[in-house]
């Protein structure tokens, strides 16, 4: 344990090129995907909060299940729609950075999709009269509500970030862990892990922590001076 | 000071994504499906920027089992592959999905067991003589269980041993080779792995060779490109690649591959 500790320190020190340009892909993979999303996923989460349509309660089950999707099956779905021999085989995507940002979004989304729900849901519960009484539609509420809630949403687009950086099952399939073009943190890790190296796989994996914890330390600093600068 | 912020975050993406640009060779890139013992045993990392230099074209490894591998290629989704189940691979171009098979390189095969060797089969000359003792002794034996070149050849080994397998002594993981000599470790199992893999392997605990050296136990790699009738892969950059394999410069650079002192491949294209 200490020796993972000594190499993980040693290897940031140095400043490793190889390691670098893995933890910048991971960041990127996973923050594009946080991004792209999030564009959708906090429009529809207000959107199922605010407005009653049939079959209503079926989507928000549907939208908290998928939130326990399987990396696996998230994986495999993305590998056979972009495969040569399935339907968006022609772009040519598979084992590229962006099927690993595709089949991220599609882990975030349902995650970032049912927290945003809750949040605006209970702040329309709050706001609703006021809000009507100044004439506010529905559709006008939604970014009201969505910035209204900003500080509670950071926790769910943390959330959303968190499982797309600690996934391996799905990257590892439709990115290949090809060295220097798809292989992030975690599927680094599974690789020394098979090749028996446990204390560099070990390192790695309190980078990665490391890294995870300052993203997180960073979004709670600034909401929290945001918080105190414009109240909340 | 929420300025500031803002700047230093978009400082940050900017440099991400900077530093993110792969840095395309000025020929383009092929894709190759190959097996977890090529990449896990450091070949690639080896001789993979000798054929940039001298060619300027990239490649892009995918390490799976061969079985995956083989059906990544028959999908077009790589333009060669680079495996070890000769079988498999004839199989392969018979289906179509493949043209052009090269032998590339050898090297063998290997029983491992818990130095205290339960079943007493150090020191028998066949892997199949082995095979038997253990599946009698009923003695926990490990299996890749994936469809893998290593995979299959156990398969054939029990076979030829005139045994299937079953039991709670017999465990299929169905995982790459080097997860699976870390499960055999942990379970003091015995296990048939390829000589590359395990003498790159550290987490090696009670595990040693117990058996080897039986010409059944020859493992050969294959080369065969992916057949451009059916997909749209880079045949021309792929062809150069099967091409370097089985050239001087390719089989010298296999050939020179050593990791703690050993020589992993042997080249033996003809």
């Amino acid at each position: 344990m200490l020796d993972a500790f000594a190499s993980a320190f040693a290897l940031i020190i140095s400043g490793d090129a190889e390691l670098l340009g893995i933890v910048g892909l991971s960041l990127r993979v996973s923050l594009s995907a946080v991004f792209f999303a999030s564009l959708l996923a906090l429009p529809v989460g207000a959107a199922v909060a605010l407005f009653s349509f049939p079959g209503r309660s079926g989507v928000i089950v549907v939208l908290n299940a998928l939130m326990g999707l399987p990396p696996v099956v998230a994986g495999l779905i993305v590998y056979l729609l972009l495969s040569r021999v399935g339907p968006l085989g022609p772009l040519g995507l598979l084992f590229t950075p962006t099927a690993m940002v595709i089949v991220q979004s599609l882990l975030i989304f349902p995650i970032v999709a049912a927290l945003t729900r809750q949040i605006v849901s209970d702040l329309w519960e709050e706001y609703r009269e006021q809000l009507t009484s100044l004439g506010a539609s529905r559709l006008r509420a939604i970014p009201t509500l969505l910035w209204d809630g900003r500080f509670s949403l950071i926790t769910a687009l943390l959330a959303g970030f968190g499982r797309a950086t600690a996934e391996v099952g799905a990257v590892l399939i439709v990115g290949g862990n090809i060295a220097g073009v798809t292989r992030v943190m975690t599927t680094a890790i599974a690789l020394e892990t098979n090749k028996g190296n446990l204390t560099l796989a070990l390192a790695l994996g309190a980078i990665l922590m490391t890294l995870t914890l300052l993203i997180n330390g960073f979004a709670y600093g600034v909401g929290e001076f945001s918080r105190r600068r414009y109240g909340a | 000071m929420i300025r500031t912020i803002i700047r230093f975050s978009t400082a940050l993406l900017i440099a991400l994504s900077l530093s993110l640009s792969v840095n395309a060779q000025e020929r383009g890139f092929i894709t190759i499906a190959s097996t977890t013992s090529t990449e896990n045993s450091g070949l690639f990392e080896d001789i993979l920027p000798q054929f940039t230099e001298s060619t300027g074209i990239e490649v892009r490894v995918v390490a799976v089992g061969t079985g995956q591998a083989l059906r990544i290629g028959c999908n077009g989704d790589a333009d060669a592959v680079l495996v070890h189940a000769p079988a498999a691979e004839r199989q392969f171009i018979a289906d179509g999905c493949g043209v052009d098979r090269r032998e590339i390189m050898y090297n063998d095969f290997i029983v491992i067991g818990p130095g205290s060797d339960p079943a007493g089969i150090e020191g028998t000359e066949t892997a199949a003589e082995a095979f038997q003792i253990i599946a009698d002794a009923e003695a926990p034996f490990a299996s890749r269980g994936d469809d893998s070149g290593t995979h299959k050849k156990e398969m054939s080994i029990w076979a030829d041993a005139g045994i299937e397998p079953a039991g709670s002594w017999y465990r299929e993981l169905g995982s790459g080779m080097g997860a699976a000599l870390n499960t055999a470790a942990g379970m003091d199992a015995y296990i048939m792995a390829d000589r590359g893999t395990w003498i790159s392997f550290d987490n090696r605990q009670n595990l040693e060779i117990l058996v080897e050296g039986d010409p059944n136990l020859f493992n050969q790699y294959g080369s065969v490109l992916v057949n451009p009738a059916n997909h749209d892969v880079k045949h021309e950059l792929a062809q150069e690649w099967h091409d370097w394999l089985v050239s001087e410069e390719g089989q010298a650079a296999i050939g020179a591959y050593r990791l703690r002192g050993q020589q992993l491949f042997t080249p033996n294209a003809n």
